[in-house]
């Protein structure tokens, strides 16, 4: 089996398995919440880990997708997969739209651009009061596919879980397409792979755009199960969650940032005995892991199993 | 292999944290649940709350506890983030068991949970401040506050302006939650009193300086008053914006501006300024005879020997939930949900530090509004206005 | 005429501060090429630590310099300790790590200073002068006056000295560095300790206008990160126009357009900027190497 199908597997596995162990509904909401992190990962990895490119704004796209829906369901009664799908198509375009003037720059310049980006679209969400709440957020309706009524942890935990399983299988299936070994020479030299024929505008213009999808539908799926959003999920300190997750758990690992999603989900509930010292501890955490696994942690501690077998 | 490893060794540590966390029911620990913004941007809300909790849990516990039980106080800091308040909350619910919730320092906080609290039919006691928190009351059945609505300080402020024949006022407002809600309120109350508001600005929380916002208000036509929207450090930055642009209206504030710091950080630009808080920040300015005076100034010490600061009113509202909490426990005789919730809903006359509450099935707020005073600073003090 | 003027000083006063953080990014990119994500503590930290020993008892001169030592060990140990292990990962892992040093200093800020905010006393008194019907600070002049001191203070230290030289040789080249004799890694504690130091001194010479508490180094950060950018990365006199630029791009949008959309003007002109010039306006043209 070749290993990429063996992650795949391992995730599929580890989907199913999980509820056993969940006792109840908190570690259920958990459990989701993770799900849908790492959903946006898996699309934010396409960009960062195989494209080789920065983006510290992609809760904007997060933000959008959560929001747009929720309006056109609360203020037009549009149906609730219609909708959908229209904020789908404009978390689409506006990264489309966006993508070539901003992918034309480099490492810190392309960070910030993308930061701007993204703060700007917080800020958009936040000041509207009158459309979407301002600050204090606003209700989302649940999910409605016709009479059905899209509730509860049990549910949304199975919707998570499938949708995480496909969106892995088709970000496998891309990075594994001839394009996909386009996108990883990408990361290697631009110009190289350029040189070679490879449309490197085109291609990190579909990466950009298919992370920009993961993290609308993550966006629409986190406000559908919580019912609720507020302009935090667009804004700054989210991206970087997002980024963090993604190099924490290993960039170009797509099992990786799934685990970056997990430990980063799970990290405010472990740390809330520290009370005071949470944030203290949390940076520390940050820093540590990435000064001794630079890799991220899943490729490093590959690395160490790899070599440990090869010497026993 | 070691993908799986590092999964079930991360499921396994939240797992063992939650077991841990479960205990069994029944002749334990009260348990009160709280979530707040104990850090992060509305930790001018969340920390006094916070401190105050721990404080009177151990006075009471030190005293004997509550139906012969002592008490349990579980607090998460949920840095003012919806989503954490939210996960927070299904934790104090699913896993610690609690009796009771208090918590949800801002609107948004509160609101993420209402519809969560309703079908776990659970006592919960917000601390935020926007009246949708309790309303409409058949939908919020679950649901109390202690706060006065922030609607209630602009009419506070608002009754004032008109007393002195002013009714042109200029708004000057941050773009948070708590901020926008007032700008929002003085805008639909102007009407309806009879005020017309002439200018409107905003700020951001982090800016450095507002003399542009100000500039434009000095310049505008026919500006009466001002009124000042908003909390922390900013607020006393445009407070001396204010007195450096030599301004001559009359500057109000909403109570978010209810803390020493204030006045200290505007470094005199305070001097004259007015706002409504509750009575607990003047309290030494109250008649003996105001029922409000003795626990307001109990509270007001215990906490500057606990912690070495001066109360702000928002670790009042805190110490209002708790004690209302407390007393519907003794009426209730127990922790049952419903006879808890229900004994809530018949407190009757109970003097907390933010005003008397008397909730009803019609009123989840039940405080009165005579305990909401007009205050000035003067002399680098608040005092009541007279 | 007034009502520019008064626009203008805020916008100078903003601008000034701004700059001031941009050039302790500009420092540490030029001799690094990494972004420090944790310079607004730096920022923070200076005054935050100020206030802790006025409080204390210091002086307010012997306090400023103390805290400026001790935000510049701040720096070297974030150099010593985190960048300097991890120097040949990514890009985006070295920016995670200033993010996770930026969430630990304001851990231990809030721990040590609490959440209050605080005020440092002007220097020359609060008395706003009065210059053609507009008032200004005479806080603002020092802001405005330490930044031209900068400018040229570092203009000079890359100029004339040695060492300053040493520090733009690492920048271009730091193999060709190496090669000719040049301690790199002192040369990364010296401008790490600098860039920290520099931050530190605006935080203490902002303080008495913006008040100063554990949060105010995150705006402030990204704020002196877009002037950077705008400017154009590891140029001086770039961080300086591109201060100004956001400063009184801000004053003005917020005097003739609404003050609705304040903060995003400065995110706006990012993207502007880049969008017509992908390396800011004093930045060098990048050429890969393949």
């Amino acid at each position: 089996m070749a290993s990429r199908h063996r992650g795949l597997v391992l995730l599929a596995a580890v989907v199913l398995a999980l509820p056993w162990f969940l006792a109840n509904k908190f570690h259920f909401q958990v459990a989701i919440l993770i799900g849908l992190n790492a959903l946006v990962c898996v699309g934010l990895n396409l960009l960062i880990g195989y494209a080789g490119q920065i983006s510290l704004g992609h809760a904007a796209f997060f933000g959008l997708g959560a929001y747009v829906p929720a309006l056109l369901v609360d203020k037009l009664r549009w149906d609730s997969s219609l909708a959908l799908a229209a904020g789908l198509a404009a978390v689409g375009l506006l990264a489309f739209a966006v993508a070539r003037p901003i992918l034309r720059l480099k490492g810190h310049y392309l960070a910030m651009a993308t930061l701007g980006l993204g703060i700007i679209v917080a800020i958009v969400i936040n000041r509207e009061l009158d459309l979407t709440g301002g600050p204090d957020g606003m209700s989302v309706r649940a999910y409605r596919i016709g009479d059905l009524r899209l509730r509860g942890e049990w549910t949304w935990y199975w919707i998570t879980g499938g949708t995480l399983v496909l969106g892995v299988w088709l970000a496998q299936n891309l990075i594994d397409s001839p394009a996909g070994r386009a996108l990883r020479a990408l990361h290697g030299s631009e110009v190289a792979a350029e040189s070679l024929g490879i449309d490197v505008a085109g291609f990190k213009v579909k990466a950009f755009v298919i992370s920009a999808l993961y993290a609308g539908l993550a966006g629409a799926m986190t406000a559908h199960f919580l019912q609720f959003v507020t302009p935090i999920e667009a804004g700054f300190l989210r991206s970087i969650e997002f980024v963090t997750m993604v190099v924490l758990g290993g960039m170009a690992s797509t099992l990786g940032v799934v685990v970056g999603a997990a430990i980063l989900t799970l990290l405010p509930q472990l740390l809330t005995g520290f009370h005071d010292y949470e944030h203290l501890v949390l940076g520390a955490i940050l820093m540590g892991m990435m000064i001794f696994l630079p890799k991220g942690l899943v490729p490093s501690l590959a690395a160490l199993w790899t070599r440990w077998r090869a010497q026993s | 292999m070691t993908q799986r490893t590092v999964i079930a060794a991360a499921l396994a540590a939240a797992l063992g944290l939650a077991a841990g966390a479960a205990q069994a029911q029944g002749q334990g620990p009260i348990k009160i649940g709280s979530f707040l913004a104990v850090t992060g941007g509305a930790s001018f809300l969340g920390d006094p709350e916070a401190k105050t909790l721990r404080l009177y849990v151990e006075r009471i516990n030190k005293s004997g506890g509550v139906l012969g039980r002592q008490l349990q106080l579980i607090v998460h800091d949920s840095a003012g983030d919806a989503k954490q308040a939210a996960t927070f909350a299904k934790r104090l619910i699913e896993d610690d068991k609690v009796d009771i919730l208090i918590g949800g320092s801002t609107t948004g906080e509160t609101m993420a949970i209402v519809k969560m609290v309703d079908e776990a039919e659970l006592p919960f006691l917000s601390l935020g401040g926007a009246s949708v928190i309790v309303e409409p009351v058949k939908e919020r059945k679950w649901v109390f506050k202690t706060p006065h609505s922030d609607r209630l300080a602009v009419q506070k402020v608002y009754v004032d302006m008109k007393a002195r024949g002013l009714t042109a006022v200029a708004i000057i407002a941050g773009s948070g939650g708590f901020d926008q809600s007032c700008r929002k309120n003085a805008q639909e109350l102007a009407p309806t009193m009879g005020m017309r508001v002439v200018a409107d600005e905003t700020y951001a929380p982090t800016d450095t300086d507002v003399t542009p916002q100000l500039t434009k208000i000095k310049n505008a036509a026919g500006v009466q008053a001002v009124l000042g929207c908003g909390f922390g450090g900013i607020t006393s930055i445009t407070a001396k914006n204010y007195k450096q642009l030599a301004m001559t209206q009359p500057f109000y504030f909403n109570h978010g501006v209810g803390s020493k710091q204030f006045i200290t950080g505007a470094a005199g630009g305070a001097e004259g300024i007015r706002l409504p808080a509750a009575a607990l920040l003047v309290a030494a300015d109250l008649p003996d005879s105001d029922p409000q005076k003795k626990p307001a100034l109990e509270y007001a010490a215990a906490y500057k020997a606990a912690f070495n600061e001066d109360i702000s009113t928002f670790g009042g509202h805190a110490l209002d939930a708790l004690l209302i909490a407390v007393d519907a426990f003794k009426r209730a005789g127990s922790t049952d949900k419903k006879k808890v919730r229900d004994a809530i809903e018949s407190t009757k006359g109970l003097i907390g530090v933010d005003g008397i509450f008397t909730f009803s099935a019609a009123d989840h707020n039940g405080l009165d509004e005579a305990s909401f005073k007009m205050v000035v600073v003067q002399n680098g003090e608040f005092r009541l206005l007279k | 005429m007034a009502e520019f003027l008064q626009f203008l000083f805020a916008g100078l006063t903003s601008g000034a501060i701004y700059a001031l953080v941009a050039l302790g990014f500009t420092l540490i990119y030029s001799s690094s090429h990494v972004i420090n994500f944790a310079q607004g503590e730096f920022v923070m930290l200076g005054g935050l630590a100020t206030v802790g020993l006025l409080a204390a008892g210091v002086p307010l001169l012997p306090a400023a310099l103390l805290a400026i030592v001790l935000t510049a060990a701040a720096g070297i140990a974030l150099e010593k300790l985190a960048i300097e292990p991890a120097r040949n990962a990514a890009v985006v892992t070295l920016i995670i790590i200033t993010i996770g040093a930026s969430i630990l200093l304001r851990g231990a800020a809030q721990l040590i200073w609490g959440k209050d905010y605080h005020r440092l006393p002007a220097f020359t008194g609060e008395t706003p002068l009065e210059i053609g019907g507009a008032t200004l600070l005479p806080q603002s002049l020092w802001v405005i006056g330490v930044t031209i001191l900068i400018v040229l203070g570092l203009r000079w230290f890359f100029g004339r000295t040695l060492l300053g030289k040493a520090v733009l040789a690492t920048s271009h080249n730091r193999l060709a560095a190496q090669l000719v004799g040049i301690d790199i890694g002192f040369v990364l504690l010296l401008s790490y300790g600098l860039s920290a130091a520099l931050g530190a001194l605006a935080g203490i010479l902002i303080a008495p206008i913006t008040l100063t508490s554990y949060t105010v180094g995150t705006m402030l950060g990204l704020k002196g990160f877009c002037a950077a950018i705008v400017g154009g990365l590891g140029s001086g006199a770039g961080a300086v126009v591109g201060g100004l630029v956001v400063g009184l791009a801000e004053a003005m949008a917020t005097g003739y357009v609404s003050s609705a959309y304040k903060d995003a003007v400065a995110f706006v002109i990012i993207l502007v900027v880049l969008v017509f010039m992908p390396s800011g306006l004093f930045g060098r043209r990048g050429t890969d190497r393949v």
